[in-house]
């Protein structure tokens, strides 16, 4: 091609005696053409990961218009659409939350902090590791029924707060720990032998220097597996939070309810009242806001930290 | 209590074996390290002399398969035994390591890490600690105007400096350096040399190192180790001029290494 117009043919010919290989010029230019599918087929991919992104904003998006207003936000919930508010549902939320979070913390950052620096290598301890990141992805109704079972009826702490909060932090405990687990591998062993070569004891170690060190790395995994719990709504429907309640929680024995569930009941019954969905919709858009921004929180965090380190 | 105790004599090394799982990586060593000197610890890669010096401060427990045997005295009493915590041997014997390994913190609480974690709080301590430990680690005109900007912001040799600040700044009776200058260029190389050879004043030193002419210039005793043994100890001048052994003779000429 571009070499037969440059050279002439004699030095054409010695260019390809020394070559072992044997230009096939056929198979280059099917190379190149693979090359090409390939490229267009990733791209659709994402093409298409961006379309089902937009009509699901879109659609909730025009059928919360006119919903999503302040007064949704702070009304109480009724069965008539036009009165309905989420005021109950979002203070649900962020009562669960103020379980979930020091929770998932303490015992999450605790064992993994058990796991990576006090526990010896062994295979129990190998066979403990593997599982609890098997447990992480075990579906989160199996958690609800656990919950159901241990803290609904056997504390007998019913569908309350407290009962919601615990099962949550169950759900994403291994999450936390497996990326707190991560957070706290990353620390580099010279700065615990430093340390220790003070005579530092290995708990002064790790809190002077092991977590300082990790905390931004385990912030960012215990916040993306908080937003996940906020999200959740099976485990809460099969710890059996009622559908329609009328009082907003005042204490974490209170039954109550969430947004994620109050999506799920309003879109159960739009078939009797077809501005349950617009509802539905707008309470959507108010869970999209709050995840976006809990991640947000955890990209800046790991993006600061990746700076000072 | 050893009955052979003297008051120059800081390490007493006897019979000391030590295995990596089956390998055993010490053999036998009988050595002593005396007060204020500075003692090198030279041989190939993989002869054991790093293993040997971390054995020193106990560092090498932190490798879960270690098994030691015999006994090392400390001021005549045993390291291994059960009244010896190990926090407070490291307290007594500081180490600096191959890599610096400041903190990521600032020069500042990079010094004052260990008196800090030992109890000083009195901030006129403290600010003295700091000015004194710096100071002996010839770094104090370097940093003294920003004492509370991070340690990562200082030049290889001067993190090197910090370590040996830090180190110092727990008033250590003796120090234990890994190969401290092997990360480093000529000219940090010779200001760590020059800083070894005054803070033998004040400290007993053992330095592992890997180059013979480093250990020639700056430490009293060599031992020289070879596939886990002993192989000679004694004053460096002797080592290095008339080497009782065949083996030493052929590594510091340089045969092999």
């Amino acid at each position: 091609m571009i070499l037969e117009q440059t050279l002439n043919k004699n030095e054409m010919k010695d260019l390809e005696r020394n070559s072992k290989v044997q230009i096939d010029k056929k198979r280059i230019e099917r190379r190149i053409l693979i090359n090409k599918i390939a490229k267009v087929i990733f791209s659709l991919s994402l093409v298409f990961a961006l379309i089902v992104l937009a009509i699901l904003l879109y659609r909730i998006g025009s059928q919360s218009i006119g919903w999503l207003n302040g007064g949704f936000l702070t009304r109480n919930l009724s069965i008539f659409p036009e009165k309905a508010g989420i005021k109950g549902a979002i203070i649900g939320s962020v009562m669960l939350m103020m379980i979930v979070i020091p929770v998932t913390l303490l015992v999450g950052v605790s064992t993994a902090i058990y796991l990576e620096e006090y526990a010896s290598k062994s295979k129990i301890q190998d066979f403990i590791r593997i599982n609890i990141s098997n447990l992480a992805s075990v579906p989160s109704v199996i958690f609800g029924l656990l919950g159901l079972a241990f803290f609904g009826r056997l504390l007998n702490l019913g569908s309350s707060i407290l009962a919601g909060g615990l099962t949550l932090s169950l759900l994403v405990l291994p999450i936390v720990v497996v990326s707190s687990q991560e957070a706290i591998k990353a620390v580099p062993n010279f700065l615990r032998e430093a340390s220790y070569g003070m005579g530092a004891s290995k708990w002064t170690t790790i809190r002077k220097v092991v977590l300082p060190v990790a905390i931004p790395g385990i912030l960012t995994g215990a916040i993306l597996s908080i937003s996940r719990a906020i999200g959740e709504t099976a485990p809460l429907v099969v710890l059996g939070i009622p559908a329609l309640i009328m009082k907003v929680p005042t204490s974490i024995m209170d039954d109550f309810t969430a947004l994620p569930i109050q999506i799920y009941y309003w879109t159960l019954d739009t078939v009797l009242t077809p501005e349950y969905a617009n509802l539905a919709a707008a309470t959507i858009i108010v869970l999209l806001v709050t995840l976006f921004l809990m991640n947000a929180i955890a990209i800046i965090i790991r993006n600061k930290s990746q700076k000072s380190y | 209590m050893s009955q052979l105790y003297d008051n120059k004599t800081v390490y007493d090394v006897r019979d000391l074996n030590l295995w990596y799982g089956n390998d055993q990586a010490l053999k036998n060593i009988n050595m002593k390290i005396n007060k204020n000197e500075v003692t090198a610890i030279i041989g190939p890669s993989g002869c054991g002399k790093s293993t040997f010096i971390k054995t020193l401060n106990r560092m090498i427990e932190n490798i879960p398969s270690v098994r030691t045997e015999g006994e090392i005295l400390y001021h005549g009493i045993n390291i291994f035994d059960k009244i010896m915590r190990v926090e407070e041997l490291r307290t007594r014997v500081g180490m600096v390591f191959q890599k610096p390994n400041p903190f990521p913190k600032s020069i500042y609480e990079n010094v004052l890490y260990g008196p800090k974690i030992h109890g000083v709080k009195d901030k006129a301590s403290l600010e003295e600690i700091l000015e004194t430990s710096l100071k002996s680690a010839a770094l104090w005109d370097e940093v003294k105007d920003r004492l509370h900007d991070n340690a990562y912001g200082l030049s290889g040799g001067q993190q090197q400096r910090l370590c040996i600040a830090r180190a110092l700044a727990v008033q250590p009776d003796v120090i234990l350096m890994d190969e401290p200058t092997s990360a480093l260029d000529p000219i940090a190389t010779a200001k760590i040399e020059e800083l070894i050879d005054s803070l033998k004043a004040d400290y007993s030193i053992s330095i592992v190192t890997h180059s013979m002419q480093q250990a020639g210039r700056i430490s009293d005793k060599t031992a020289f180790f070879l596939m886990g043994e002993l192989v000679e100890f004694g004053n460096t001048e002797v080592i290095f001029s008339n080497p009782r052994d065949k083996r030493t003779e052929d590594y510091i000429t340089g045969r092999f290494g």
